[in-house]
């Protein structure tokens, strides 16, 4: 979430009116320049209806490209760092970018249509940067954030829901396929994609469609308990689902002006989307040098001993800093006090033991903590039914 | 196995010196060149029946002096006429003449003349300290290489033996531009402007344009290397292009000319190779190109080659240039208002003073077709009679500021700029219109398409603060290796840059060799 200082005027998106007279706690941030409900009722309790039941976000904000023509799949094989012919037609592909000096610009979704037509959703404006890999290729970029509206619905019953409203067999929908409908006689396309780690899919429609959409879709999940969530329910989830955030557990390389601050996707643990055999992306010269010498950090996955978040804690070994915390929550299907921290090599393999120094305050009075703490796989959070086809009925 | 170790593209002045620098270190070399002729800017053209010009560059002061011993240029066939005195012609016939470091005319003064004497010394001072960077590789200032570090060392030792008043000095000018310091050493317009003259040649800039020191600077950086003065080539520029191809071949250098490079290929991620017009696939270690970064990077490579931050980098290399040239055939020598025979052979330049200059430039800036221009004429048969029939003569004049492109167009524009172009000079040579037979106007654009050179910039892209040094042609690509594993550059656009220095494609080969990727 961006600082106050750097807000303009915040816009509101196609589900505003029914995501306004959903938000009791009237909780509101700022997610890319859009009023978004931080939390609509209860953080905790929202973020339980993505784990039990169905809970629906608002990811309209997200940025949207559509990216056609002859070189279509040229253009993005060059942008990004794994193989987009490999990405089949009615699939997505999670991605990451880098510029030339190898540092991560941000991570997205890439949809393919068809041959020659995909959309890429990127948590940055990547208006610019976009832009200019066009040069040398055949290729239309549109910007079509505003044309589309979408819904996260994530949770057990969140297929059982949208085969209600209409979505037929969507059960024998695969992980990251697409497949098209049509909801009141407009277009409606659902991924089975997301950001909580759970079954859940994401909806996306034309902004026209989007009242009538959160209206049946709340009105036919009344019986499989469907709940808005929020921003910060949203960060639960992920975090347990370990997926990382732009701007939290990295900075995008485009907006770092300290040097060193940047990543590599080898840092980030991106590594295995880093794809050597294609002959050309950007970042893989630099990248390739980074392979033979080394990285300076680790982004790992801590367990953290008590029931205290350890955010923004320093990690420290043997009486020394080695890294920092980028984002940590109590989980609470993982009943585990998570972390995610960046770590100096050689510190952070699996199984190490490191110290968080973590603050806390109870009525103004700090207390400081050095709570043991252990590097794990990640993710800790992975159901059955996230990768399950047909998807488990409910 | 490979054709060849490496090929060198472009047989200008640059790839030549290049090439034949990796040959002698027994590397298997092919020069590859579009134009049936060798020498690129380096060249001698018939422009009417039996009147030849050097086309492109006339005056040779910056060609390294160890690049012509190195390659033994004299034994190839170079001979060059004694130097030359510049005279800057006036409209009262009050011309001022500059040789070496004195200036002499009836409207100088002695201040003048003392303060020119003392201007030249400091100008050498600073030239010594940028020739420690003009000699090698530009150093990179935050990768640590001991190599640049030395480098760095060098230039900082000579900047603190320049002493501390000199070294603020050159930290005071070196961004400022030449308006600023003419007004501050010299009193005599024509002095100030004929100075100018020399920082603004070959660019799109005016007396007044930030990095016109630096240009300055990088000129007599070049003559101090060269250390020969301004001199005729005989048999005109072409002949320097000859002389090198044939000590490039005496060196075991393969030279193909006529023959158009395609596209320079990639297998892998790694440049393998040239594809030629023809269809011909050529293959070696690497490629070395002189063409002009835009050249090289955009029309060769192609854009989806390299990553995309090249790319950026590339499309926003500047390479606009304001000069023009003028031939004209002469049955006879034409007579200029108070010169004599002897002067008329010398470099005479035409300009305003420096508020003129800049007036001269501002048309240009929107594709229009100034009422002033500024010129550097040579009458090269006077030394060279071989250039024209016997008794008649030509004269080649560099003209700024003449826009890529005028509103106007090209087609109606050429005849108008030339005949404007002739009376300007008239009016200081009053015969010259009466003596002409035939004459040429080679537009900026002509010198793109007829020498291959983008924008037909001279200097293969502008000499701006920012494509300079450890900056040119752009961060990723300096010190010769390009961010394309295989491509390296050699020409121009190349650190230490434009004019005929040499240094570019010597220093080329001198990294390729060090680094190790033909072994």
């Amino acid at each position: 979430m961006s600082s106050p200082t750097r807000d303009t005027m915040l816009l509101t998106t196609p589900f505003h009116s029914r995501v306004e007279a959903a938000c009791a706690l009237n909780d509101w941030g700022n997610w890319m320049g859009y009023t978004t409900p931080n939390a609509y009722f209860d953080i905790e309790l929202e973020y339980f209806a993505v784990r039990s039941t169905t809970g629906v976000f608002d990811l309209s904000p997200m940025n949207k490209y559509q990216i056609s023509g002859p070189d279509a799949e040229a253009y993005l094989n060059r942008l990004v760092t794994r193989d987009v012919a490999k990405i089949g037609i009615n699939r997505v592909g999670y991605a990451i970018w880098c510029n030339d000096a190898g540092q991560v610009l941000d991570d997205g979704t890439i949809f393919r249509f068809s041959d020659n037509e995909f959309r890429l959703c990127s948590y940055q404006r990547a208006d610019d940067w976009l832009a200019w890999n066009t040069l040398g290729f055949d290729v239309t970029i549109d910007n079509v954030s505003s044309d589309i509206a979408a819904l996260a619905v994530q949770g057990p019953t969140s297929c059982t829901i949208l085969t209600l409203l209409g979505c037929e067999n969507l059960n024998q929908l695969k992980p990251f396929g697409m497949a098209h409908y049509e909801f009141e006689g407009r277009p409606l396309m659902v991924s089975r994609t997301g950001f909580t780690g759970d079954l859940g899919y994401e909806v996306w429609v034309p902004p026209e469609s989007a009242e009538a959409l959160w209206d049946q879709l709340f009105e036919l999940g009344h019986d499989y308990l469907i709940k808005p969530f929020g921003s910060h329910a949203l960060e639960l989830a992920r975090i347990e689902a370990g997926f990382l955030q732009a701007n939290t557990d990295f900075m995008p390389a485009e907006e770092v002006v300290r040097v060193g601050r940047t990543r590599n996707p080898f840092e980030l643990g991106l590594g295995w989307l880093v794809d050597f055999n294609k002959p050309l992306f950007n970042g893989r010269a630099a990248l390739a040098k980074v392979q033979e010498n080394g990285s300076k950090y680790r982004f790992v996955l801590l367990d953290v001993d008590g029931n205290k978040p350890a955010e923004h804690s320093f990690i420290m070994k043997n009486g020394k800093v080695v890294g920092t915390v980028t984002s940590a929550a109590w989980c609470p299907t993982a009943k585990a006090n998570l972390a995610y921290a960046q770590v100096e090599m050689p510190h952070g393999t699996v199984g190490d033991k490191l110290i968080a120094e973590i603050y806390y305050q109870r009525e103004l009075h700090w207390t400081q903590l050095y709570a043991p703490c252990k590097v794990i796989e990640a993710p800790i959070f992975k159901p059955a039914r996230r990768w399950q086809t047909p998807a488990p009925p409910h | 196995m490979t054709d060849y170790d490496a090929i060198v593209i472009g047989a200008g002045h640059n790839g030549l010196i290049c090439a034949s620098y990796l040959a002698k270190a027994k590397h298997k070399v092919l020069v590859i060149d579009s134009r049936p002729v060798p020498g690129g800017c380096a060249s001698t053209r018939e422009f009417a029946e039996n009147y030849r010009v050097s086309d492109c560059a006339q005056w040779l002061s910056q060609l390294d002096k160890t690049i012509v011993s190195d390659l033994q240029l004299s034994d190839a066939g170079l001979v060059l006429s004694s130097p030359k005195s510049t005279i800057s012609l006036q409209p009262d016939a009050a011309h001022v003449t500059f040789d070496g470091d004195t200036v002499t005319g009836t409207s100088i003064d002695t201040e003048d003349v003392t303060a020119y004497s003392s201007f030249r010394l400091q100008m050498r001072r600073f030239a010594k300290v940028l020739a420690t960077l003009y000699n090698g590789r530009p150093p990179k200032l935050v990768e640590k290489n001991w190599t640049d570090r030395i480098t760095l060392l060098k230039l900082g030792l000579g900047l603190k033996l320049l002493g501390k008043s000199h070294m603020q000095d050159l930290m005071r000018l070196a961004l400022i531009n030449i308006y600023d310091v003419m007004n501050e050493y010299f009193k005599n317009p024509a002095l100030k402007s004929a100075i100018a003259l020399d920082a603004v040649t070959g660019s799109n800039m005016g007396p007044r344009s930030p990095n016109t020191v630096f240009s300055y600077l990088h000129k007599v950086t070049g003559e101090f290397l060269s250390d020969s003065g301004t001199r005729q080539v005989m048999g005109g520029m072409g002949a320097l292009g000859t002389a090198l191809a044939s000590s490039a071949e005496a060196a075991g250098v393969e030279i193909k000319l006529g023959c158009a490079v395609k596209a320079i290929k990639k297998t892998g991620h790694a440049v393998s190779g040239i594809e030629l017009v023809d269809g011909t696939l050529l293959s070696s270690k690497i490629v070395v190109s002189s063409a002009d970064p835009t050249t090289t990077f955009k029309s060769m490579l192609g854009y989806a080659q390299m990553e995309a931050g090249m790319a950026k980098r590339a499309e926003l290399y500047r390479n606009r240039c304001g000069t023009a040239k003028l031939h004209i055939a002469l049955k006879a020598l034409p007579t200029f208002t108070g010169l004599n025979q002897a002067q008329l052979s010398q470099r005479l330049i035409i300009t305003p003073p420096m508020d003129g200059m800049e007036t001269a430039l501002n048309p240009m800036k929107y594709n229009e077709i100034s009422d002033q221009h500024l010129f550097d004429i040579s009458i090269p048969s006077i030394d060279d009679p071989s250039l024209s029939p016997e008794g008649h003569h030509v004269l080649s004049a560099l003209v700024h500021y003449v826009p890529f492109s005028p509103k106007m167009g090209w087609d109606e524009a050429r005849q108008l700029l030339t005949d404007q172009l002739i009376d300007e000079i008239s009016a200081y040579a009053p015969d010259l219109k009466s003596l002409a037979v035939a004459s040429e106007l080679v537009t900026p654009a002509d010198f793109e398409k007829t020498h291959h050179v983008t924008g037909g910039s001279w200097h293969h892209g502008e000499l701006s603060i920012d494509q300079v040094l450890m900056m040119r042609p752009f961060p990723g690509s300096t010190q010769y290796k390009t961010a394309v594993e295989g491509l390296y550059l050699c020409g121009a656009g190349a650190h230490p840059g434009g004019g005929l220095l040499g240094l570019p494609g010597r220093n080329a080969a001198k990294e390729i060799i060090k680094g190790g990727a033909l072994v």
